[in-house]
C-alpha cells in the first residue's frame, strides 16, 4: 500500500504540471485579462501605447496613455491558415492511406509508411527552414504571381501576389507537418478492418476501389474526423515554421490568400522583445492572455480528439469481439 | 452501411463481363488520386531531405563541430554542447516522473486517478510548445529570477516530455503478459516486487524506445527555449541559472537569416545535425517498438 501511495504521488506531477501551467499563466494574465475585457478577441489592434508617457490607471489597471490589445488579426491568421492546412492535409493524407493500405503489398508498406510518416518526425524549425530557402523563393516567383494572373476574379485568389510569405505559404507548411499524423491513423484503422467485409462486398461485384469506397472508408469515418481534431490541435499551436513563413502580419487582417498573416502562437515569439519595451508590463501580460487562450482552446480541440479515437476504439474492439 | 451505386444485375445468370464505363473511370480516377496522393507526400519529404542533406553536408566541416561560434561564423561546438545538456537535463527530470505516471496508469488502471493521468497525458500533449515556453519565461526567467538558464530551459522541455514518457511506459506494461503477474502474486510477492523486479525488466526495451522518442522530441524543439534558455556563443560554464546557453535550433532560425554565407551555413550544419540525429531515433524506435501510437 506504501508502495502504491509514493507511485500515486509521483505520477501526480504530470497532472500537477497541467494545473500549474494554467494557474500561472491565469494568475499572471489577471490585470491584461480585465483590462481587454471580451473585446480582446474581437479588435483589429495590438498598440503598446506612448511608452515614454508615465502610465496611467484604467480599470483599476496601469496602462501607458493610448495602450489598446485586440488580437482579432491573430484569431484570423491563425483559423485561416489551420482552416487552409486541412483543406490540403485531408485529402491527401486520407489518399495517402487508402493507397499505402490496400495497394501495396506487405513489406514495401512497412518502409513506404515508415517514410512517410518520419515527415512528422522533423523538427518544426527544419519546416521553417525549408520554406524559408526553398517554398517561398519557388511560389513567389513562380506559382503566385502566376494563380494571382489566372485567378483575377476568383474571390481571395486576385489581387497582389505578394513576396511568397502570407497565408497560403504558412497553410501549406502546416499541411505538410500534420499529414503524417492523418495517413497513419487511418491506414491502422483501414488495416485493422475485417478482411471479411472487402471479401463480401468484393463477391457481390464491387471492384477493390469501390469495396473501400463504400464500405471500409465509411466504417473509418470517426477515425478520420479525430485524426483531423488531432491534425487541428497540433496546427493551432505550431509555432516556429509559421513564424519563418507567415510574414508576421500586425493589426492586418488578411486582404487574399497571399497576404502576410501572424497566428497567435507565432506572435507571442515575435513581440515578446518589443513587449518587454512596455514600462507597465501589460503588452507582457496580454502575451500571457494570447498564451492563456492559446493553451485553453488546445486542449479543448485535443481532448475532443481523444475522446473521439478512444470511443471508436471501443465500439470497434467490442464488434470485433476482442 | 452504403449501398453500392449501381446494382448488378443477377437473379442466377452469369455476372455481366463487362462493368458499365463510369464504374471503371470512377475507379480508375479513384485509385490514380490515392496513388497521386501518396506520391505527392513522399515528394515532399525527398524535397525535405534533399535540401537538409544536400546543402548541410556541403556546410558540415570539422571546424564546425570542433570551434565556438564567432560573430558569423566560427562553429556550432557550444549549441551541440548546449543541445546535449538541455535535453539530457530534461530527461532526467522527466524520466522518473514520465515512469512512475506511465507504472501508475498501466498498472492500477482500474482506479480513477490512473484514468485521469491517463487523459491528462493526451491533453499535456497538445498543449503548445510556445504555450510551455512561455509559461517558462513568465514563472522561472521572471518569477523566480532565474533569467535565461539552463534549469529554465530543461525544466520546460522536461514537461513536454513527461507524457509521451508516461504513455510509452504505459503501452510496455500493457504488452506484459498478465499470468506473469498472477504467477508472481500467487507466489506471494508484493505490489513493489511484482512491478520493479517482474514488470520493469520485460517492458524495459519498449520504455527505453519511449524515451528515445522523448529525446528526439527535445532535440528538435525550438518555441519553448527561446525565452527560457536564452542563446550564448560561449561554451556552458556549469551553473544551472543565471547562465544563458546555446542549442542547435536556435542556429538553424537565426543564422538563415543573417545576409553572411558564413552564417548561412551554419544554420545548415546544424539543421542536419538535429535531423539527421532525430531521424536516426525514430527509424531505431519504429523497429524496436511494434506498434506506436503516438
Amino acid at each position: 500500500m506504501r508502495f502504491r501511495n509514493w507511485l500515486a504521488i509521483l505520477a501526480g506531477v504530470l497532472p500537477m504540471s497541467l494545473v500549474v501551467i494554467l494557474v500561472f499563466l491565469t494568475a499572471y494574465a489577471w490585470p491584461a485579462i480585465r483590462f481587454n475585457g471580451w473585446g480582446f478577441a474581437f479588435r483589429d489592434m495590438w498598440n503598446l501605447g506612448n511608452l515614454y508617457a508615465d502610465p496611467v490607471m484604467s480599470a483599476g489597471v496601469s496602462i501607458q496613455p493610448g495602450a489598446e490589445y485586440g488580437i482579432l488579426f491573430l484569431i484570423a491568421g491563425t483559423l485561416l491558415s489551420t482552416i487552409i492546412a486541412l483543406l490540403f492535409a485531408i485529402p491527401v493524407g486520407a489518399g495517402a492511406a487508402v493507397f499505402l493500405a490496400e495497394a501495396i503489398p506487405g513489406q514495401l508498406r512497412t518502409w513506404i509508411s515508415l517514410f512517410v510518416e518520419l515527415l512528422a518526425a522533423i523538427p518544426s524549425v527544419v519546416f521553417g527552414l525549408w520554406g524559408y530557402v526553398v517554398l517561398i523563393p519557388f511560389l513567389g516567383h513562380h506559382v503566385f504571381p502566376f494563380l494571382a494572373s489566372r485567378l483575377d476574379l476568383v474571390p481571395f485568389f486576385g489581387g497582389p501576389p505578394g513576396s511568397g510569405y502570407g497565408l497560403l505559404t504558412a497553410g501549406i507548411v502546416l499541411a505538410m507537418m500534420v499529414v503524417p499524423l492523418i495517413t497513419a491513423t487511418l491506414r491502422d484503422a483501414l488495416v485493422s478492418q475485417p478482411v471479411a467485409l472487402k471479401e463480401a462486398s468484393i463477391a457481390l461485384g464491387a471492384t477493390r476501389f469501390e469495396a473501400i469506397r463504400y464500405i471500409l472508408l465509411p466504417r473509418t469515418r470517426g477515425v478520420l474526423i479525430g485524426a483531423t481534431f488531432l491534425a487541428l490541435g497540433r496546427a493551432l499551436g505550431e509555432t516556429m515554421a509559421v513564424l519563418m513563413v507567415s510574414g508576421n502580419a500586425l493589426n492586418y487582417l488578411p486582404q487574399n490568400i497571399y497576404s502576410p498573416i501572424s497566428t497567435m502562437a507565432a506572435f507571442i515569439v515575435s513581440q515578446l522583445d518589443s513587449a518587454l519595451q512596455d514600462p507597465s508590463g501589460l503588452a507582457v501580460k496580454s502575451l500571457a492572455e494570447i498564451a492563456l487562450v492559446l493553451c485553453v482552446i488546445s486542449v479543448l480541440v485535443n481532448a475532443a480528439a481523444r475522446l473521439m479515437l478512444a470511443a471508436w476504439g471501443r465500439t470497434f474492439s467490442t464488434a470485433r469481439g476482442a | 452501411m452504403a449501398t453500392l451505386p449501381t446494382s448488378v444485375p443477377g437473379n442466377g445468370r452469369r455476372p455481366p463481363l463487362k462493368m458499365r464505363w463510369t464504374r471503371r473511370i470512377s475507379t480508375m480516377l479513384g485509385w490514380t488520386t490515392c496513388g497521386l496522393a501518396l506520391l505527392t507526400l513522399s515528394g515532399l519529404m525527398v524535397w525535405i531531405l534533399e535540401m537538409v542533406f544536400v546543402r548541410g553536408f556541403s556546410a558540415l566541416t570539422p571546424t564546425v563541430l570542433t570551434t565556438v561560434t564567432q560573430g558569423r561564423g566560427g562553429g556550432l561546438l557550444n549549441a551541440i554542447e548546449g543541445t546535449a545538456v538541455l535535453s539530457g537535463g530534461a530527461l532526467l527530470l522527466a524520466v522518473p516522473f514520465g515512469m512512475a505516471s506511465g507504472i501508475y496508469v498501466a498498472e492500477y488502471h482500474y482506479s480513477r486517478w490512473a484514468s485521469v493521468i491517463g487523459f491528462l497525458a493526451d491533453v499535456l500533449v497538445g498543449v503548445p510548445s510556445i504555450v510551455m515556453g512561455y509559461f517558462g519565461y513568465v514563472t522561472m526567467v521572471e518569477w523566480l529570477g532565474w533569467n535565461f538558464s539552463v534549469a529554465a530551459g530543461a525544466i520546460v522541455l522536461a514537461i513536454i516530455c513527461l507524457p509521451y514518457i508516461c504513455r510509452t511506459t504505459e503501452l510496455a506494461l500493457k504488452q506484459v503478459p498478465a499470468e506473469i503477474r498472477e504467477a508472481a502474486y500467487a507466489l506471494g510477492a508484493s505490489d513493489r516486487r511484482v512491478i520493479l523486479r517482474i514488470c520493469l525488466p520485460a517492458a524495459l526495451p519498449g520504455i527505453l524506445t519511449g524515451v528515445l522518442l522523448a529525446l528526439a522530441i527535445s532535440v528538435g524543439e525550438t518555441a519553448p527555449l527561446l525565452y527560457t534558455a536564452g542563446w550564448s556563443s560561449f561554451m556552458w560554464d556549469g551553473h544551472l541559472t543565471h547562465s544563458p546557453i546555446g542549442y542547435l535550433t536556435y542556429a538553424i532560425w537565426t543564422f538563415i537569416n543573417e545576409p553572411f554565407a558564413s552564417a548561412n551555413a551554419l544554420a545548415y550544419a546544424a539543421a542536419l545535425l538535429v535531423t539527421g540525429f532525430v531521424l536516426l531515433i525514430n527509424i531505431v524506435a519504429r523497429f524496436t517498438l511494434k506498434r506506436t501510437s503516438i
